[in-house]
């Protein structure tokens, strides 16, 4: 019973990358573009469910909030209102396929590199470590990104904010003789400037 | 209670009793959160009847008390019909991808003193991220119904969902900085001892905004667009019926308790008793309502699932391009100025920061 | 182009106003007001009757299913004049009329199609004789094709079954007749 308990992390890790697989298959092979976005949605929780295998709480949960919760929401959108044909996507398939198969072969050194140079016990692929569970994994990262990369952290601040201004630039258009609603117009609005109540007489005296 | 069932259990290893442990746990939770989503509905239909000086449900049981069963009964039995080239397998997985992300925010709520299923310490991001999966199950059975009215509701909640996401991560930013974690229990710990520390005084807009925002994520009047039962009909759950409506109905309730929950752990004390501290916990009635207990939280809870029903009683729905003016330009402004308030508070040593 | 010249200009607001309508906005002032409108139904008695137990009050002149009197010796009041089928605006009466024995006009035939009535009381107006009549029965239904029509021996039947509370009815509306 124990070795089974002990080798319960590395079962679910292997459930899940073994998932992640066959759901990042999926997103390709996929023929409905719908069914796609749904598989790289899946994909992304499974990711986040093997970092928080990693105790990376943070960035599995950040992960999960921003791509799922927001971004493949969206992606998810534009997919369904696109009428997107996806045999016409297909026919390049076998044309584009060796580019493919290079793309592929380069990452998957790239992954065997890895696994040699941890063979060869090469100091910065050592095991992840954890210094930081005591205080949490959010409090560890908070104290790294506001201390050691306070730099950084700011510039991508700096620039993303540049991002928002550029994209509500991009699509703040105002039509000339459009008529909007002024709602702050409105709300302002009193009564006593709109309604004049007047008070007579139901019946005139003869 | 892991130590009863140790003992009962006492073949199995020490991890595999934390699991059947925590298995009962989560079990028991969500028994209680669906039966209160059940007696949600007949609340609703109660006090909205109520209000509009009608009596509500009062023929199933006393007072209408057996409706929900009677309800659940119905829409079980019934034929749940798939419609024409609809996509098949999507269309019966939305309704469970709309009520699983419910119930599982359920699982960092801390319910009574030193008790939360997950203890998590990004609690309060996870609760974001659950409250965002939900839209999926709507999205989806939009899309997967194959019809223009579940496609317009869809789409509608859609944008909604994410523009009121945005108020309510800043919202709980604020309530972060004031409890300086992200763990729920610590941030109801951080409240405890009376009204008086509760964050609803200091964050007082935030707690507007989280809680009017929280009305809007789960599309609930005056923000039902999604529904819109008199522009498009039901909006994305036209298709539905019987079983598969049923689980979207649980999932619109679950999702208000949750929210009406929330709003009680992260503005008003959670499980904290308003006299805790203000009274001798050794008086006999008063000493008890004095201690912390699931009683307050239950009774906060209740008093925000009031609120709901209230406001769909009272108000009318919103126009789409209102709901969407009020989130980006009203609501996050708000939050926004809110935070830098907050840092002056902090700065001041004044509030909970002192 | 938002030309409304006839519109009255808005008297500029002054700072304390400006200042004031802020608060009311962001205090959610006018939702308040609304909330309170609901809340106070909601402790409000309420006004819906329980139905088949409780019954709202009924008048005297309540026009519900049709009937047919006698004289109180049994003698039938209906002399056959036809006055209801003429008045009647939905045309759902039709009367035949026949000689008895002793001389007298009486109605061989006198239905009433349920379906086409609109319970408007035209023919216990128009009657002479106060023969036919609207009674205060309103839950009835029908079970089989033709039950809708009402003939001669079943507005009898219903005028004897309910003549005690006819005779009561009309004799307290008497005198505004």
């Amino acid at each position: 019973m124990q070795p089974l308990v002990d080798l319960f992390p590395f079962i679910l890790f292997s459930g899940w990358s073994g998932m992640l697989i066959a759901s990042a298959l999926g997103v390709i092979l996929a023929r409905n573009p719908v069914h796609s976005v749904l598989f790289l949605v899946l994909c992304f929780v499974i990711s986040a469910a093997i970092w928080l295998l990693l105790h990376a709480e943070f960035l599995a949960v950040a992960l999960v909030l921003v791509y799922v919760g927001a971004v493949m929401v969206l992606l998810l959108f534009v997919v369904m209102m696109l009428d997107i044909n996806a045999e016409r996507m297909r026919e390049g398939l076998t044309r584009y396929a060796p580019f493919g198969v290079l793309v592929g072969l380069l990452l998957a050194a790239q992954l065997a590199s890895v696994w040699w140079l941890r063979g060869s016990d090469a100091e910065l692929l050592a095991q992840p470590q954890t210094p930081y569970f005591s205080e949490g994994n959010t409090r560890a990262l908070g104290e790294l990104l506001y201390t050691e990369h306070l730099y950084a952290f700011e510039i991508a601040g700096y620039i993303l904010l540049l991002a928002i201004v550029g994209a509500i630039t991009l699509t703040l258009r105002r039509r000339q003789g459009l008529r909007v609603q002024q709602v702050s117009e409105q709300v302002a609005a009193r009564a006593k400037d709109r309604v004049r109540l007047v008070k007579m007489p139901a019946e005139r005296d003869e | 209670m892991t130590e009863i069932l140790g003992n009962w259990l006492a073949f199995l290893p020490a991890e595999a009793v934390e699991a059947v442990a925590s298995l009962v746990a989560i079990l028991a939770l969500a028994i209680v959160v669906i039966l209160c989503v059940a007696y949600a509905t007949w609340l609703e239909r109660k006090v909205i009847g109520f209000m509009q000086l009608r009596q509500g449900p009062n023929r199933v049981g006393f007072r209408g008390l057996l409706q929900p069963f009677a309800d659940v009964l119905k829409l079980l039995v019934k034929e749940i019909v798939i419609p024409g080239r609809a996509n098949r397998w999507l269309f019966l997985t939305a309704p469970v991808l709309a009520l699983v992300p419910a119930l599982a925010a359920w699982a960092v709520v801390p319910v009574f003193p030193g008790f939360a299923i997950a203890d998590l310490d990004a609690g309060l991001l996870y609760l974001l991220s659950m409250t965002s999966l939900g839209i999926y199950g709507i999205i989806l059975a939009g899309w997967a119904s194959n019809s223009k009215y579940a496609l317009l509701g869809a789409m509608r909640s859609a944008a909604q969902m994410v523009a009121y996401e945005i108020a309510m991560g800043f919202a709980l930013v604020g309530v972060l900085m004031a409890a300086g974690s992200l763990n729920l229990g610590e941030i109801v710990a951080r409240q405890s001892g009376g009204v008086t520390q509760w964050f609803i005084f200091p964050l007082a807009p935030l707690f507007l905004v989280y809680f009017i925002s929280g009305v809007a994520e789960t599309n609930r009047a005056p923000f039902d667009v999604a529904e819109g039962e008199s522009e498009i009909v039901a909006g994305f759950h036209v298709e539905y019926g019987g079983a598969t409506f049923a689980m979207f109905f649980l999932a619109e309730y679950a999702n208000m308790i949750l929210i009406a929950a929330l709003t009680a752990v992260l503005f008003l004390g959670g499980w904290d008793s308003p006299f805790h501290g203000l009274v001798d916990p050794g008086w006999p009635v008063v000493g008890i309502l004095a201690a912390p207990s699931l009683f307050w939280l239950a009774a906060k809870t209740f008093l925000f699932l009031f609120v709901f029903l209230w406001l769909r009683a009272t108000f009318p729905r919103y126009r789409y391009d209102q709901i969407m003016r009020l989130g980006w330009k009203v609501f996050i402004p708000v939050t926004l100025v809110w935070i830098s308030v907050e840092a002056v508070f902090f700065t001041l040593q004044i509030g909970p920061f002192a | 182009m938002n030309d409304f010249s006839n519109r009255v200009p808005p008297t500029r607001p002054g700072a304390g106003d400006r200042m004031r309508a802020v608060f009311r906005t962001f205090l959610l002032g006018e939702l308040l007001k609304g909330l309170r409108v609901t809340l106070r139904n909601f402790f409000r008695r309420k006004i819906t009757l329980n139905y088949p137990a409780e019954k709202a009050p009924q008048s005297p002149r309540f026009r519900g299913l049709h009937a047919l009197r006698r004289y109180s010796n049994g003698e039938e009041r209906c002399i056959a004049c036809k006055l209801c089928e003429a008045v009647c605006p939905a045309l759902a009466i039709t009367i035949e009329s026949e000689l008895r024995e002793d001389g007298t006009r009486r109605a061989s035939r006198y239905d009433i199609d349920l379906f086409k009535c609109v319970y408007c009381g035209f023919c216990e107006e128009a009657c002479p004789v106060d023969a036919i009549v609207e009674t205060r029965i309103h839950e009835y239904h029908m079970e089989r094709r033709g039950e809708n029509i009402l003939t001669r021996e079943r507005l009898l039947e219903i005028g004897d079954r309910y003549e005690e509370q006819i005779a009561a009815d009309r004799s307290s509306d008497a005198s505004y007749r």
